[in-house]
């Protein structure tokens, strides 16, 4: 083929002007075995371009996703912890809230008074230990008195 | 539509679907890991396949999409594409070995260009694409297109151009 038709050829190629045809022609041109000396810096580029399209998509096709499988496992456990956690607690509380029932509850306001009464005698009385063993802060006062004249 | 069909379906185009991954991503394990899940969102809208008119057209948009999220990620993840595990299972691989030294070196100046040029230049030189059709894919408009491929190109002549002249090529 003549270089000439190539050269044009090349220059509106590199424009991304050429029809497919054209391409073809230049691809068919390359792989010959007669290229102008000239012309031999194109010859890998479109060697290359022929070459890709025998790279095949080998393994076989798998038409369900590892990977999507993989992420409704992830939310399928995660759903599984947040419900008993919320299990749990709610669990808890609702047992907290028995025993809270169980302590009882007076019908009678005399009885309830009475009850009353006792408790916080109780609570007066434990408190009041507490204050016998103060007094001794007394005998301190004493003897700093003898120790200490005070006018 | 069952497995059968689809599979028949996909058939003339599933090679192109790895070889625009596989330009995108580079590695040879990502790609088909790419065409792979391509192909399950595909299945997966089975019922809504014949409404396209062109499968073909849709299924290379969807790999276009899901390679350069898939590369968006790698980005924020600062992690680096691993080239050391390409290989090449051309069966020919042995006979080509005098001038695959300079295919490779063509390889190598197309996976420097941007990605969009990578994609048009793949779509066109290599899978032979019409405009009209590459247009589709990527939701441009040709002459957008023509623009981008004759700039791919010559930026390709350049480098060609360059380690032709110091012997390498």
């Amino acid at each position: 083929m003549e270089s000439d038709k190539i050269n044009a050829l090349l220059e509106k190629y590199f424009e991304g002007e050429t029809t497919i045809a054209e391409e073809n022609e230049l691809k068919k041109y390359f792989s010959s075995a007669v290229v102008a000396p000239h012309l031999q810096q194109y010859q890998s580029l479109f060697g290359y371009y022929a070459s890709e399209t025998k790279q095949k998509f080998e393994p076989k096709l798998m038409l369900q996703s590892n990977k999507k499988s993989k992420i409704t496992w992830i939310a399928v456990a995660a759903s599984v912890v947040v419900l008993l956690g919320v299990g749990i607690y709610t669990f808890n509380n609702a047992s907290n809230d028995k025993t809270n029932q169980e302590l009882g509850t007076y019908d009678d306001p005399e009885e309830a008074f009475k009850e009353t009464q006792k408790a916080l005698a109780m609570l007066s009385n434990h408190v009041n230990v507490g204050i016998e063993s103060i007094q001794y802060i007394e005998n301190y006062e004493n003897t700093k008195d003898q120790i200490f004249i005070t006018e | 539509m069952n497995q059968n069909e689809f599979v028949h379906l996909v058939a003339p185009f599933k090679d192109k679907v790895f070889r625009l991954a596989k330009r995108l991503l580079v590695s040879t394990e990502e790609a088909e890991d790419a065409t792979q899940e391509v192909m399950v969102k595909l299945w997966n809208k089975n019922e809504s396949l014949e409404t396209y008119n062109s499968v073909e057209a849709f299924a290379m948009t969807m790999t276009k999409n899901y390679c350069l999220d898939q590369l968006k990620s790698k980005r924020a993840g600062n992690l680096q594409i691993v080239h050391t595990n390409y290989t090449d299972r051309e069966p020919s691989l042995q006979q080509q070995v005098e001038d695959s030294d300079s295919l490779n070196w063509v390889e190598k100046i197309i996976n420097t260009l941007p990605e969009q040029q990578r994609l048009i230049i793949q779509m066109r030189d290599i899978e032979q694409y019409e405009f009209a059709e590459i247009a589709k894919i990527l939701e441009m408009n040709e002459t957008a297109i023509r623009v981008a491929l004759s700039r791919g190109r010559k930026t390709i002549r350049e480098f060609m151009i360059k380690t032709h002249h110091y012997g390498i090529g």
